[in-house]
């Protein structure tokens, strides 16, 4: 008979997990691995509150396993390092994002390219090679697999620079791989949330010129005067839209929400590419035409590898990005959770776990 | 008061023409202008017949006038050149494409992509710097400028090579863009008509593996025996997609009917591509996840610059790549059209021109 949460692994752990699709997260006593030969225990010190969460806990894309303790933006400290661990040491302050394992072996784990390995293993909501679930950072400890612990750059604040390790990577990936770097280029960016505002400040860093485009005309003056977007195009305004066809280098899409693509294809320049990083539920709507005409692409990025994980956040430390925040404590998060299902947050809730986790 | 088709220019020219939505041709006086300082003047010989073609001359995309001669898969022998002309002698074997004319100062332009010049002048049914309409090949004669004419090397076969000039170019071009001309890759064809066996035919001589993928499974023989491709998928049979999923490095879809995406976009392997160059009138259904959890993408082609029309045909020519067609009289035009239409020809109709279209005058 399987054991329970609390007694399958010899290291006591405590979270908050969610127990049903209403999505409500309490508290919840469970283990965690004894720190093995390649491994690294980390004290939780703060946990971005990542959208897949919201939708993770409600069970809204239908894979949830509960219970689940969500949470894979994870800054925190080295407690304990395995025997053949090289990379850490105790202390050191370190990020684990949104995977924990792959295959090492297949032809992506081989080019750093481990978050898309067939057989990837997530922070949370996913089954360990051990045969247990894994639980995210909504907790006070969590075991890796030092291959997949990023260093957590000194000069960047932890609690700010947490949701890189999932919003950050996100948006960094794409804009690498295909190649939306050149200084000068125009970027759109599709929805100003967690992902949006991470991804005009990273525009910004490359040299871009960045446009946001959103349905929500009041978020023009903190795009342009507070995040540094260089314009605002209301999406909902025709002419707006109109006047700004054939004008982009590229669009990086973070809106999950179902969406129309033709507009944003128009916006597309000859060779344009729309590369979208949201999850709607359900297919879209693509206009073939326009591609073929403007020989345009449309493609989609995953996170990235932890390679390149490490590469954005020396990025980002060095270029002084982090992520705008709103610190909340453990209790609260239920509340989070509503105001994020309402884009209610400028721009990500992070968990001051360490100071507010008590059991 | 514009002057009438025949009287516009100074050389009588004749040709079939649709004169309204019916599509159906009939034979058509018009004339050509003089031979230009730039211009090269040629004698049709053949001119293939794209599905473009039928779409046009029913005017099922909004945009023909009429009347219309459509052709543009032209191939014939030089009879006068322009003063300024450097590329071309009269006797010379020439082919001109889908377009005539361009902006020749934008970015694209500069970049030999005349195809995505916004001011892109097709070869037919579109105004002409001079304000004319321009005419295609359904006729006896072409006037081009030389910068849109591309020499047909002595070994391609006039006829079979003709609609490498349309269909040959939109596969090569994005084979070339998208990289998926590498030996050793694998790549699925999507449909198996015009553009689908040209497209089977440069894939395999760049040392690519090829799937063809098609609904029909009575093509399976031709794809495989005739063609060389290396495998054949039927994309309605759902075993043998789920056992072909993540093979593909990219797959060229030539399908211009609605069709689902997700399918085909299980059969790329991560960080594959979906190339789309037949274009559905409607929008399809884009499943959002597959595309992302293989960082997988699907872009467009159109056509090809001049400079990579001349390429894609020192490329055929090299590797002996010819169209599969069925040449016919230019009587029997109305009759093609409506054989194609039913996607009933093995692969391309081509107009014997210069021995069957006389003026009656």
């Amino acid at each position: 008979m399987a054991k329970s949460p609390e007694e399958e692994h010899p290291q006591k752990a405590f979270g908050w997990a969610a127990k049903d699709s209403s999505g409500l997260l309490s508290p919840f006593h469970f283990s965690r691995r004894e720190t093995g030969d390649g491994d690294v225990t980390i004290k939780i010190l703060y946990c971005g509150v990542c959208h897949s969460d919201l939708h993770n806990v409600k069970n809204e894309w239908g894979f949830t396993m509960y219970p689940v303790v969500p949470g894979h933006e994870i800054v925190g400290t080295v407690t304990k390092t395995g025997k053949n661990v090289k990379k850490f040491k105790v202390g050191e302050q370190v990020g684990v994002g949104v995977l924990v394992d792959s295959c090492k072996r297949c032809e992506s784990c081989q080019q750093d390219l481990e978050n898309y390995c067939p057989q990837m293993i997530f922070t949370y909501n996913s089954f360990s090679q051990d045969g247990t679930k894994t639980y995210g950072g909504y907790s006070d400890i969590v075991v890796v697999d030092e291959h997949y612990v990023l260093r957590f750059p000194e000069n960047l604040p932890p609690d700010a620079g947490a949701p890189l390790l999932c919003a950050g990577i996100t948006v960094y990936s794409p804009m690498k791989y295909y190649g939306m770097t050149e200084p000068g280029k125009h970027l759109g960016v599709a929805g100003l949330g967690g992902l949006g505002h991470v991804a005009v400040k990273i525009g910004k860093a490359f040299g871009l010129k960045v446009t946001v485009i959103s349905t929500s005309p009041k978020k023009e003056d903190e795009a342009i005067n507070r995040l540094g977007a260089d314009s605002f195009l209301v999406s909902s305004d025709p002419a707006k839209m109109k006047a700004a066809i054939n004008t982009m280098d590229y669009i990086i899409d973070t809106v999950s929400a179902v969406h129309p693509l033709a507009p944003l294809i128009s916006l597309l320049k000859l060779n344009g590419k729309l590369i979208t990083v949201g999850l709607p539920e359900k297919p879209l709507e693509l206009p073939i035409f326009p591609l073929v005409l403007g020989r345009k692409l449309v493609g989609g990025s995953d996170v990235g590898g932890i390679k390149e994980t490490q590469e954005m956040l020396d990025f980002c430390a060095k270029h002084g990005i982090t992520a705008d925040i709103e610190l909340i404590k453990m209790g609260d998060i239920n509340t989070a959770m509503e105001r994020l299902a309402k884009s209610d947050v400028k721009y990500r809730f992070v968990i001051d776990v360490a100071n507010s986790l008590s059991q | 008061m514009a002057k009438s088709p025949e009287l516009e220019h100074p050389n009588k020219s004749f040709g079939w023409a649709a004169r309204d939505t019916s599509g159906l041709l009939s034979p058509f006086n018009f004339s050509r202008r003089a031979t230009g300082e730039k211009d090269v003047t040629f004698k049709v010989l053949f001119c293939g017949i794209c599905h473009s073609d039928l779409h046009m001359v029913k005017n099922e995309w909004g945009s023909s006038i009429y009347p219309l001669i459509p052709g543009h898969e032209i191939v014939g022998v030089v009879t006068e050149v322009g003063s300024k002309v450097q590329k071309f002698k009269v006797g010379d074997k020439v082919g001109v494409g889908c377009m005539v004319g361009a902006c020749h100062s934008c970015d694209n332009c500069d970049n030999h992509l005349e195809n995505y010049c916004p001011k892109m002048i097709l070869t037919y049914g579109a105004k002409y710097y001079d304000g004319t309409i321009t005419y295609g090949g359904y006729s006896d004669t072409m006037v081009s400028d030389e910068h849109f004419v591309v020499r047909i090397p002595d070994n391609l076969p006039l006829d079979a090579g003709a609609p490498l000039l349309c269909a040959g170019i939109t596969v090569y071009s994005p084979l070339r863009f998208y990289g998926l001309d590498k030996p050793g890759m694998h790549v699925g064809v999507v449909g198996l008509g015009g553009l689908g066996h040209v497209a089977v035919k440069f894939a395999k001589a760049m040392g690519v593996t090829v799937t063809v993928i098609s609904t029909s499974p009575n093509k399976k023989k031709e794809a495989l025996e005739h063609l060389g491709a290396d495998s054949f998928l039927v994309s309605k049979d759902q075993d043998q997609v789920q056992a072909a999923q993540g093979t593909m490095d990219g797959i060229i879809d030539t399908v211009s009917a609605q069709h689902p995406l997700l399918p085909l976009i299980g059969l790329l392997k991560t960080q594959g591509k979906l190339v789309m160059v037949g274009a559905p009138e409607k929008p399809l259904e884009l499943p959002v996840f597959p595309l992302l959890m293989g960082r997988k993408l699907l872009g467009g082609s159109c056509i090809g610059g001049m400079k990579e029309t001349q390429e894609m045909i020192d490329f055929a020519a090299k590797h002996n790549i010819t169209a599969d067609i069925e040449v016919i009289p230019i009587d029997y035009v109305n009759t093609a059209m409506e054989r194609l239409l039913k996607t009933d020809v093995r692969y391309r109709f081509v107009i014997d021109i210069g021995n069957t279209l006389k003026s009656s005058n």
